[in-house]
C-alpha cells in the first residue's frame, strides 16, 4: 500500500525537479528583469512544494516548518524586487 | 522511509493528489519557459502557485493526519498565506513590467500604455 504513495513522492520530486531547471532556465535567459523575478518566484514555490513533498517522504513535521518560512521570506523578496524595478528603491521615505 | 503507519484510504488519495499537483506545478513551469511575452508567461505560473499548491497541501495534510491520527490542519496556514501573497507579488510584478516596457520604449506591452 505504501509502494504506491512511494512512487507518487518520486514522481513529484522528478516533476518538481523538472519545473525548477525550466524556471532555472528562464531566470538566465530572462530578456527583461521582471522575467527573471517571475523565475525566482517560480523557483521559491517549486523549491516550497518540493520541501513539502519531501515531507511526506520522510514523516516528519520539520519540513513543514521549512514550508512555512520559504513561503513567507519568498514572497517578502519578490515584493521587495518588484518594488524595486517599479520605484528604484525599496523603502520610501 | 515512506512512514509504515500510513493507511490505504490515505495513502490512495495523497498519491493521486501529488501527481495531480507536480504535474500542474511542472505545466506552469514549462509555460514559463515555453511562452511568448512576457504578460503572457505571467499567467503560466499561477496554475501552480493555486491549484498545485492546494493539491500538495491536501496530500500532506492527509499524510499528516492518518500518520497522527488525529486532524493536522497546520497546512491551511500555507494555502492562507500564498493565497493572500501571491496577487500581491503578480501585481506588483505586473505594474514594474509596464512601467519598466514604458521607460525603455519596448513594444511588447498593450497599446496604450
Amino acid at each position: 500500500m505504501n509502494a504506491i504513495l512511494g512512487w507518487a513522492v518520486g514522481f513529484a520530486l522528478a516533476a518538481f525537479a523538472l519545473g525548477m531547471l525550466c524556471a532555472a532556465i528562464r531566470l538566465l535567459r530572462g530578456p527583461a528583469a521582471h522575467d527573471r523575478v517571475l523565475a525566482l518566484d517560480t523557483l521559491y514555490v517549486n523549491a516550497m512544494l518540493m520541501i513539502l513533498t519531501l515531507g511526506i517522504r520522510f514523516g516528519s513535521r520539520v519540513y513543514f516548518d521549512i514550508a512555512l518560512l520559504m513561503a513567507l521570506l519568498g514572497f517578502v523578496g519578490s515584493a521587495a524586487m518588484a518594488k524595486f524595478l517599479l520605484r528604484g528603491e525599496v523603502m520610501e521615505p | 522511509m515512506i512512514p509504515s503507519e500510513v493507511p490505504l484510504w490515505a495513502a490512495l488519495p495523497a498519491a493521486l493528489l501529488l501527481v495531480a499537483g507536480s504535474l500542474l506545478a511542472l505545466i506552469g513551469s514549462l509555460g514559463l519557459l515555453r511562452l511568448p511575452s512576457f504578460q503572457a508567461r505571467m499567467h503560466a505560473p499561477t496554475l501552480g502557485n493555486t491549484l498545485g499548491l492546494a493539491c500538495v497541501l491536501a496530500a500532506s495534510l492527509l499524510v499528516a493526519s492518518a500518520a497522527a491520527g488525529r486532524p493536522v490542519l497546520q497546512e491551511l496556514l500555507i494555502a492562507l498565506f500564498v493565497v493572500l501573497t501571491s496577487p500581491v507579488t503578480a501585481l506588483l510584478l505586473m505594474q514594474a513590467s509596464l512601467y519598466r516596457d514604458r521607460i525603455d520604449g519596448r513594444g511588447d506591452g498593450p497599446a496604450g500604455y
